[in-house]
């Protein structure tokens, strides 16, 4: 028995400060109309919280089963930084899986503030979120131009690999009418924004958005039941946690785990994250059609496509100049637009990456349609140890 | 002379030491210290003393921050890049990041050698920091 999904719908992605229940209530119904389901069916919500956004934030399953009218449906709300919407829709899975429910929404939304994540207000010296900022001023931004410094030292990446990462996922999120920034951009453009995180500038880095995303999960007996016989199927969900030492420098960490006594697993946290996914779906890097990956900066979009085996470590650039990751190449990544075109809306990133998949994997993606896209894998990585991959077939 | 946070480093005769914790039975070091018990989910450590790490590593990488980080973070008027730069400890097996003291990024390279010192943030506590090797 596989689990499938019904329906997918969003909210486009942009910064206008209004609640994000808004977001998500908009996102729902255009799930709920997109799989032909009405509120009361659903016998199971999830919402995936989000943290910036008071107690309505933190119960983020009651704040939507309470706007669409209460109906009895079970409900939960779960927190897992960037994998929030993943892990929401891994436990609307698991509880389809088990025969507890038959269909089931799940809903991630977010109001940003402008300008960097910073931690949650007060003092909080004992939250090593607040530390690091308290301490080193350690942002977002710099983890993420140490992995970018890191990747031209390793494998000889430049500014302008970097700025073509942003250019190729310009011209996709252009296509995108959900995306947030629609205008194609030119490499000299990426070049000549203000240096934020050396050696990452403004337009290499995604911003913090607005914007809303749900699907409807399914099991394959109601999907039938309901004349849906080539549905979407999740193949896998992977929400696995590093192991025991993680060398890398992870989000919002002072070091690293120790290697002094057992050596780094052969499998870093990203790869392992994808690795367990194409384990569950019985599938393997080379059967993938297209991938979302988490471009949080555009240097980490290289590194994820090395991470999830879509080519061997340091070719990533390569793959890019070739125009193999492009739409209309031979392995499109980010088709969407990426985080680059559309910013974070944290709960709802997971969940806007399975919608795009499902778009593509019925044929229904529009201009940025991925020619026979069979099979997509989507990724991302957040704080405290959260990561998923999820992989969706048709 | 405050310390902007207690038990994570050590100021004496001007020489800064980083603290961590060392499990006496596997030899596994974290930063900042743990107490109870050893993170590595194979040993069945229960003793972790307070450790002196290595002053000197080698860069893993480093960065520079273009804007003022947010608060809670103090940044100094008019406002000087902060530089951050993570240094891999051979004989503790970890990568520690710390400010940068200086040096800017156009003096770095990943794999150059730092040694650990302290400074002020811009309203007065003391943090541990990556300088010139002397």
């Amino acid at each position: 028995m596989s689990v499938v999904v019904l329906g997918a719908g969003m909210h486009p992605w942009g910064k206008w400060g209004r609640p994000f229940t808004e977001y998500g209530l908009a996102a729902a119904r255009a799930a709920l109309r997109d799989a032909d389901v009405s509120w009361p069916e659903v016998g199971f919500l999830v919402g995936a919280d989000t943290i910036r956004n008071g107690y309505p934030g933190f119960v983020a399953g009651a704040t939507y089963a309470r706007a669409l009218g209460w109906s009895g449906a079970r409900i939960a709300s779960c927190y897992a930084a960037c994998a929030s919407g993943a892990q929401a829709m891994d436990i609307a899975r698991t509880r389809i899986l088990a025969g507890l429910c038959d269909v089931a929404l799940v809903v991630g939304a977010d109001s940003t503030p402008k300008g960097f994540f910073k931690p949650v207000g007060g003092d909080r010296p004992d939250d090593p979120d607040w530390l690091r900022f308290r301490l080193l001023g350690a942002t977002n931004p710099a983890y993420f131009g140490l992995y970018a410094r890191r990747r031209m030292a390793l494998h000889g990446s430049t500014p302008g690999d970097f700025a073509a990462v942003k250019v190729k996922n310009a011209r996709a999120g252009a296509l995108n009418p959900l995306a947030r920034y629609r205008k194609p951009v030119t490499a000299e453009e990426v070049l000549a924004s203000p240096m934020v995180a050396d050696p990452l500038r403004l337009m290499d880095i995604c911003a913090t958005s607005d914007g809303g995303a749900a699907v409807v999960l399914a099991s394959e007996d109601y999907a039938r039941r309901r004349g849906v016989t080539d549905p979407v199927r999740l193949a896998a969900v992977s929400t696995v946690t590093p192991v025991f030492p993680n060398a890398v420098l992870e989000l919002p960490e002072f070091a690293t785990d120790s290697c002094a006594a057992v050596p780094p697993p052969a499998r870093p946290f990203r790869a392992a994250i994808a690795h367990a996914a194409y384990e569950e779906a019985g599938l393997g890097p080379e059967d993938v059609s297209f991938a979302e990956v988490y471009d949080l900066s555009t240097a980490l979009e290289l590194d994820w496509m090395e991470d999830v085996g879509l080519c061997p470590p340091g070719e990533a650039d390569k793959l890019l100049r070739a125009g193999d990751t492009a739409l209309g190449g031979r392995l499109p990544v980010n088709p969407s637009g990426g985080l680059a075109s559309f910013g974070e809306a944290i709960p709802a990133q997971a969940i806007a990456q399975v919608c795009e998949l499902t778009w593509q994997l019925r044929g229904r993606a529009g201009d940025r349609q991925v020619a026979g896209a069979r099979v997509g894998l989507a990724v991302n990585q957040g704080l405290f140890g959260h990561g998923s991959a999820v992989i969706a077939t048709r | 002379m405050t310390l902007a946070i207690d038990g994570w480093f050590t100021v004496e005769d001007g020489v800064t030491h980083l603290l961590g914790a060392r499990c006496a039975a596997c030899g596994t070091v974290t930063f900042p210290p743990r107490t109870g018990f050893c993170p590595n989910p194979g040993c069945d450590g229960e003793h972790l003393e307070v450790t002196r790490l290595s002053r000197r590593g080698r860069v893993w990488s480093y960065t520079e921050s273009g804007y003022p980080p947010p608060a809670p973070y103090v940044a100094a008027e008019p406002y000087t890049p902060v530089t951050l730069a993570a240094v891999e400890l051979e004989r503790e097996g970890i990568v520690v990041l710390g400010q940068v003291k200086d040096l800017t990024v156009a003096d770095l390279e990943v794999g150059m050698e730092l040694e650990l010192t302290c400074g002020p943030l811009a309203d007065g506590p003391l943090v541990w920091m990556w300088g010139p090797a002397s």
